[in-house]
């Protein structure tokens, strides 16, 4: 059933208005039961497989179960999201374990600033360069078409 | 009982969108609004920090030029653009995103995104355009970059844009709901950027079960952009070019890396090479097919006449293609580490963007580096930014036009629609191809400046009427109306002859257009006859669109992308019909147009309808070339 819930780790994100993974689905698959307090995957055959709940569950209550209709049974590959690196595990159906560890950003979270320390433009709507050219280009200007 | 609430937002520029495309417009957007007194506002149907087509994250870099460091010219990525598209692209679309992309990747690098350098701290390449990078958090990370651009407060997430306003002849806003409360929204604006993504799921995907999702292309990307744009009375262009992709058969895990990175050859269940067995073939397909790079289309081609003819499963010989890099070096220790190394690149390949693949290769015991694996034309997807073309027809740049091109690709603001007001990018505008996520998000940027400039010389504050507003809201949320009116009158939620679930609608257009549009079921060929009839059986869907039931907010959201589907379908198979010839062989071929016509064809075929009517109109527009 491609993404889903192991029912003995989920609290519901302890009942606040938005769950962890109700609010990164892309595709708004996941609900809250708010009678059993477990989110369940409402859509599996909508699920892209795109793991963003599985990540983003505090709980580490989520895993994956390869589409039914053309995995073989027994393979798993499970990440563990930090704030630098994103760790995968990966079982075999014949049992070998492999794992790889990637990074997965270079600054600290929240710091991105839109003009990304370039020196920007006059703001001239008539000019062909965008707000942090030319100096994000690394030129000293936009190239031109020869005609 | 569902009871919406109305909320009216007003704002300058209304992006619709939250992918790369508009989150590279919610950059640039915020700075020119900022100078120039003006609000932007954001519409996601989903959480920017996941949605859309780099959800996952993506392991490369699909366009980068590296102008400034002299490695590529932008007139060189024209001519490549030219070449994969057999010879069908506005050359000043792609000229323009070119000059302007390596800042944006510039940009990225900036903040945070992990791109491979080698000892002397150049970029890694994958292939010429391509740049590797670690892009677990890609999407995360130009989310990030938006938000703190545009301050969450003019941010929007899980509200569905459903249709454009139109006043006059200009776009004016949009309506939409909340996929989590009954809110309707109206949006008014004085521009609006479409940048919803593409279309998956108009075709029957191959699998139909519970992997039905794994669309190589994204199910949350449902032709929004085309629907828009279609709606609003814009021109539209390349709705012919879908694109099938050939990745790992059923994960849909990408074949980039092998191809450009590890050279590995794809062959026939025998062995045989195809490009090799088939190369005559390409001479049939000149001056095109005897170019280089092979254009996208003639290489699923070639492959495709192995599949055809009973030879398949294809394979890309992927242990062969890492003996042999590890066989290049000098000593056993370094062979060994370079093995462990190829195998890390290759899995961070898949678990960076179709884990799904990774699973795959998991479950069935595949170790690349050991045995081949199974590779398979996925079904059609519609999706300009990548290597498809359909989208709206926008105007060019002013710098970029020449004599020749002037009266046909520009009026006034760059990525403008031809409907004032309605600008486009990302998947959403057309004939611009290969842009990717990098060109994407720097459309984005392009679409958004122009988006402000035209704020600033049309002052006049939108004017929709509260009949309007009422009218849209009522056609919004009918399909919910619909339910609760006829539910009780059946003891099966799905199955009432009064209404039609947006589950079952979407089967009736996908076995639809797999059956008569050339889907994979029939072997991506179609002619005027099934095209006909395809249209005849769309015709009466489109009329049970109005019968779409929806029982919550969730099925809602279903039932309007089903609808946004349908339009993209529906100029996808009249384009198909009006273009005699079959320009782009293994993405579809008309059988009863077999070959290419370059005497009648090389032109763009649009298409448009009119809004108030709802008649189409086909058109043919000139190609011109800017660079040599
Ligand atoms: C499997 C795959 C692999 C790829 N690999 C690469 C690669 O390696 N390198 C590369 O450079 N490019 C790659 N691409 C291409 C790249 O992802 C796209 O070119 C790019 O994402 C297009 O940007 P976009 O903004 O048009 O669409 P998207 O990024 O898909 O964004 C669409 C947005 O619209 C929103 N939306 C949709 N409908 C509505 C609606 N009705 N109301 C409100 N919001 C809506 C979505 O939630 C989303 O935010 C790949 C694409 C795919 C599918
Ligand atoms: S994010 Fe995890 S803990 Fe929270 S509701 Fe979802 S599955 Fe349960
Ligand atoms: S894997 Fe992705 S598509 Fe599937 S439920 Fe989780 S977030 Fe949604």
């Amino acid at each position: 059933m491609p993404s889903f819930v192991i029912n003995d780790k989920c609290d519901g994100c302890k009942g606040k208005d938005k769950t962890a993974c109700m609010y990164v689905c892309p595709n708004d698959l996941m609900v809250l039961d708010k009678a059993k307090m477990k989110a369940y995957n409402r859509a599996p055959d909508m699920c892209w497989e795109c793991y963003s709940c599985i990540k983003i569950c505090p709980q580490q209550a989520m895993d994956c179960r390869g589409y039914a209709d053309f995995v073989p049974l027994g393979a798993s590959a499970t990440p563990l999201r930090g704030s630098e690196d994103i760790m995968w595990t990966i079982k075999f159906r014949n049992g070998t374990v492999k794992r790889f560890k990637f990074p997965i950003r270079t600054t600290p979270e929240g710091s991105a600033k839109p003009n990304g320390g370039f020196e920007e433009g006059a703001g001239d709507f008539n000019s062909p360069a965008l707000f942090t050219e030319p100096a994000s280009l690394h030129m000293k200007e936009v190239h031109p078409l020869k005609k | 009982m569902a009871n919406f609430q109305t909320k009216i937002v007003e704002t300058d520029v209304l992006i619709v969108g939250g992918g790369m495309a508009a989150t590279g417009a919610a950059v640039e957007a915020a700075y020119w609004a900022k100078k120039n007194g003006l609000k932007v506002t954001l519409v996601d149907k989903a959480a920017m920090d996941r949605s859309g087509a780099v959800a996952m994250g993506l392991s490369a870099l699909n366009q980068y030029l590296g102008v400034g460091a002299g490695d590529n010219t932008v007139e060189d990525y024209v001519r490549y653009v030219r070449q994969d598209l057999m010879g069908i692209t506005r050359e000043d679309l792609v000229f323009d995103i070119a000059r302007h992309v390596d800042g944006t990747v510039h940009l990225f690098e900036k903040w945070g995104l992990p791109i491979w350098k080698d000892e002397a701290g150049k970029y890694v390449h994958e292939g010429r355009w391509q740049v590797m990078i670690n892009g677990e958090s890609y999407k995360v990370l130009v989310a990030e970059a938006a938000k703190n651009a545009l301050g969450t407060e003019n941010i929007y997430e899980r509200v569905f844009i459903t249709e454009p306003i139109v006043e006059n002849g200009k776009c004016v806003g949009a309506v939409g709901f909340s996929t989590r409360d009954e809110v309707f929204y109206v949006f008014k604006a004085k521009a609006v950027l479409v940048a919803a993504g593409g279309a998956v799921s108009v075709f029957r995907p191959r699998s139909v079960g519970e992997g039905l999702g794994r669309s190589w292309y994204p199910p949350f990307n449902s032709g929004s952009s085309a629907y828009m744009t279609i709606k609003a009375g814009a021109e539209m262009t390349c709705q012919e070019v879908r694109f099938i992709p050939v990745r790992f058969k059923d994960g849909y895990g990408p074949v980039g890396a092998w191809f450009l990175l590890f050279k590995a050859a794809a062959t026939n269940a025998f062995g045989e090479n195809y490009m090799a067995t088939h190369a005559d073939e390409l001479k049939k397909y000149a001056p095109y097919g005897l170019g280089k790079p092979i254009p996208a289309c003639l290489r699923n081609h070639l492959g495709m006449m192995d599949i055809f003819a009973g030879k398949g499963p294809l394979y890309m010989q992927t242990a062969e293609a890492i003996q042999k890099i590890a066989a290049n070096a000098p000593d056993e220790k370094s062979a060994k580490k370079k093995l462990k190394e190829l195998e890390s690149e290759a899995w961070e390949d898949f678990l960076d963007m179709t884990i799904s693949q990774a699973i795959l290769w998991a479950a069935q015991n595949i170790e690349p580096e050991k045995v081949p694996s199974e590779i398979a034309p996925c079904e059609p997807y519609f999706i300009g930014s990548h290597s498809g073309a359909s989208g709206a027809w926008v105007s060019g740049q002013e710098d970029l036009q020449t004599e020749a091109t002037k009266k046909d690709y520009f009026w006034g603001y760059a990525y403008m629609t031809t409907v004032p007001g309605m600008f486009a990018a990302g998947d959403a505008s057309g004939a611009s191809s290969h842009k990717f996520s990098t060109g994407s998000f720097t459309e984005g940027r392009l679409a958004a400046k122009a988006a402000c400039k035209y704020c600033v010389d049309n002052k006049a504050a939108p004017v929709v009427t509260d009949a309007v507003i009422e009218d849209f809201k009522k056609r919004t949320t009918a399909p919910m109306a619909l339910f609760e009116q006829h539910q009780a009158y059946s003891n099966d939620p799905n199955i009432n002859p009064n209404f039609i679930k947006p589950r079952d609608y979407m089967f009736r257009l996908q076995k639809l257009m797999d059956e008569y549009a050339g889907g994979v079921s029939s072997q991506f060929t179609t002619n005027e006859k099934l095209l006909d009839r395809g249209l005849h059986l769309l015709g009466m869907l489109k009329e049970d669109a109005a019968k779409l039931a929806a029982g919550d907010l969730n099925e809602l959201m279903r039932c309007w992308e089903n609808i946004h589907r349908t339009w993209q379908a529906e100029s996808h198979i009249r384009t198909l019909q009006f273009r005699q010839e079959t320009r782009w062989p293994g993405y579809y071929y008309r059988a009863d147009k077999p070959g290419l016509d370059d005497a009648n064809w090389k032109c763009f075929v649009n298409c448009k309808c009119d809004a108030k009517t709802g008649e189409w109109t086909m058109i043919k527009r000139p190609i011109h070339r800017i660079v040599e």
